[in-house]
């Protein structure tokens, strides 16, 4: 999807001459102006406030300018177990996103060719629930999870749960609920590489005594590679940053906090900007980097 | 090769994962009609007052208006931004254009957490009242990098040599823009439009930090989920599921049909 699709393109640009630039400049400067101002100011802004300091016998909420270096060892002391919660779910969360993802998007990709309406159908149904609240169907699993649901019940009944376990509220239904929302996002683009797949290769490796499994892990596999890229970037960016389902009043509680749940009620309800702005850009560094580096590992730099 | 197992396997784990997609949103749908008048957790019994009188619980209706007209005013902002910057990007050589690209492809790298909190931060400095307009600068913004990428893929896609023969016909700039590439730009543009304003519809992350007293759907419901959820709102949820299902299913339809006609043609 979105990433896979800002590579794509490149090479077609050739065929143009270079002309008028002066009506790419006009084309491009409306948007780089509302960028400028609303995205890029806003992250000077989130570090000139996570270096604030409280105004002296000031108002709850009230800071002033200053260079408190400091406000970065404090939130780094106070939360690293957030981080950790934060990347540890996110990873899970990609993991199993994948695991899900990739027979399915194999299915509908290359084996549902043949039939182009239950390929459409079944496309429909991968991309539905973005068609429904986000928060609702988080909540619809609480309660399918929560204590006094049958799921619940026949875990016990089966010794899987302890008669005083919970699901809700664990560590286990915040990976749960992440997997399950950032799924779509793991599954297009994967879909999308593989729908490309030109069947003849496997044939090829067929043809060359490889086993189906060789194929599968000589061909299938590397030529999905750009979607599977896309699609764990996709999931683990917003799936670390995500603060609603480890929230208590969705899947999570006080114990499966992770570093957006802090940033949201630093910021909103104990108005300590600093703070909540000092591990923004915390939790932004750590991602671009982690980014970068997976990038440059699995061989795709043209992403960008 | 064991054919019988690789042949049924796969076609029932991607069975079992689309069941396993579907099942919040089945829940949803399903107590939409539970006959609960405040917490919206138990099954008491069904009835349809609740879709028939979708507007009695408290706030539900005026948050869903709040939406439609944030998703709009975004969408639009969004979309007339966004596109001017796809076709700069794809047509035209010029300094800076992977500068350009980088700026655009941040955004959608920054979790939003950040994007709100950042913009919320940049709003107390500046001391700009949080409100609707607020909310709709927002939107737009995580909206234009998604508007970009997929009016790209449409652009890139375009033959020049249509445009060149619309020149060559002394067709103005002005009207080959109008008369041949906006409209074949189109579906790209649409496409995009659609997408930004579902996502502008469903977002919670970024409008929370950003709404100020301002009620959307997603802030009504995250509001509910402590005090109790009405089944109102999962009855517009469900109602807007069904909504953009019966959209997707009849574009795809129709696209189907064209596809049919044009290979009868040629």
């Amino acid at each position: 999807m979105a990433f896979a699709a800002i590579g794509s393109n490149s090479t077609q640009t050739e065929q143009v001459p270079r002309r008028r630039s002066k009506v790419a400049i006009i084309l491009l400067l409306p948007g780089l102006a509302y960028l400028a101002l609303f995205f890029l100011t806003p992250l000077v802004s989130l570090v000139m406030t996570s270096l604030q300091t409280p105004v002296e016998f000031g108002d709850v909420g009230q800071y002033q300018a200053a260079f408190q270096i400091e406000n970065y060892a404090i939130v780094v002391g106070a939360y690293w177990p957030h981080f950790l919660r934060a990347f540890g779910y996110a990873l899970a969360a990609t993991f199993f996103a994948l695991v899900i993802s990739y027979p399915l998007a194999y299915f509908i990709g290359v084996k549902a060719r043949r039939w182009p309406l239950l390929q459409a159908l079944m496309l429909t149904l991968v991309i539905a629930p973005f068609f429904i609240s986000f928060l609702l169907r988080t909540l619809a699993w609480k309660q399918l999870m929560s204590d006094d649901s049958g799921l619940v019940s026949a875990l016990k009944t089966l010794t899987i749960l302890p008669a005083d376990g919970h699901l809700t509220g664990t560590a286990f239904s915040v990976i749960f609920g992440l997997t399950y929302n950032f799924l779509p996002f793991m599954t297009l683009p994967i879909y999308t590489t593989l729908e490309r797949l030109d069947t003849r290769y496997l044939e090829a490796g067929a043809d060359l005594y490889a086993s189906p499994f060789t194929t599968f892990w000589r061909v299938t596999v590397p030529l999905s590679m750009p979607g599977v890229v896309s699609g764990t970037l996709l999931t683990f960016i917003p799936a670390s940053g995500d603060y609603i389902n480890a929230s208590a009043s969705f899947l999570g509680s006080a114990q499966t906090q992770m570093v957006g749940n802090v940033i949201e009620s630093q910021f909103i309800s104990l108005l300590n900007y600093p703070q909540a702005s000092a591990l923004s850009v915390l939790l932004m560094g750590l991602i671009l980097l982690i980014v970068a580096l997976y990038v440059k590992r699995s061989g795709t730099e043209d992403l960008l | 090769m064991k054919l019988s197992l690789g042949k049924w396997l796969l076609p029932l784990y991607s069975a079992l994962a689309l069941i396993f997609i579907m099942i919040p949103i089945a829940y949803t749908f399903v107590f939409s009609f539970n006959a609960s008048v405040k917490s919206n957790i138990v099954w008491v019994g069904f009835t349809l007052d609740n879709w028939i009188n979708v507007c009695q619980a408290q706030g539900v209706c005026a948050a869903f208006g709040t939406s439609l007209l944030v998703g709009a005013v975004a969408t639009v902002i969004a979309t007339v931004l966004g596109t001017a910057m796809a076709i700069a990007l794809v047509r035209f050589k010029f300094r800076g254009r992977s500068t350009v690209s980088l700026l655009l492809f941040l955004p959608m790298a920054t979790p939003e957490v950040v994007l709100g909190a950042g913009l919320a931060a940049q709003f107390l400095s500046a001391g700009v009242p949080k409100g609707l307009g607020t909310i709709i600068i927002a939107h737009a913004l995580f909206c234009l990098s998604f508007v970009v990428v997929t009016v790209k893929a449409r652009v890139a896609s375009l033959d020049p040599a249509l445009e060149e023969a619309g020149r060559d016909l002394y067709g103005s700039s002005a009207q080959v823009f109008m008369k041949i590439t906006l409209p074949l730009l189109m579906p790209g543009i649409i496409a995009a439009a659609l997408l930004s304003f579902a996502l502008s519809f469903d977002d919670f992350i970024i409008t929370r930090f950003n709404n100020g007293s301002v009620e959307t759907f997603p802030v009504f419901v995250y509001t509910a989920a402590a005090k109790g959820m009405p089944p109102e709102a999962n009855v517009i949820a469900s109602a807007v599921f069904l909504f953009a299902l019966i959209l997707v299913v009849v574009s795809q339809l129709t696209s189907a049909a064209r596809r049919k006609r044009l290979a009868q043609v040629s």
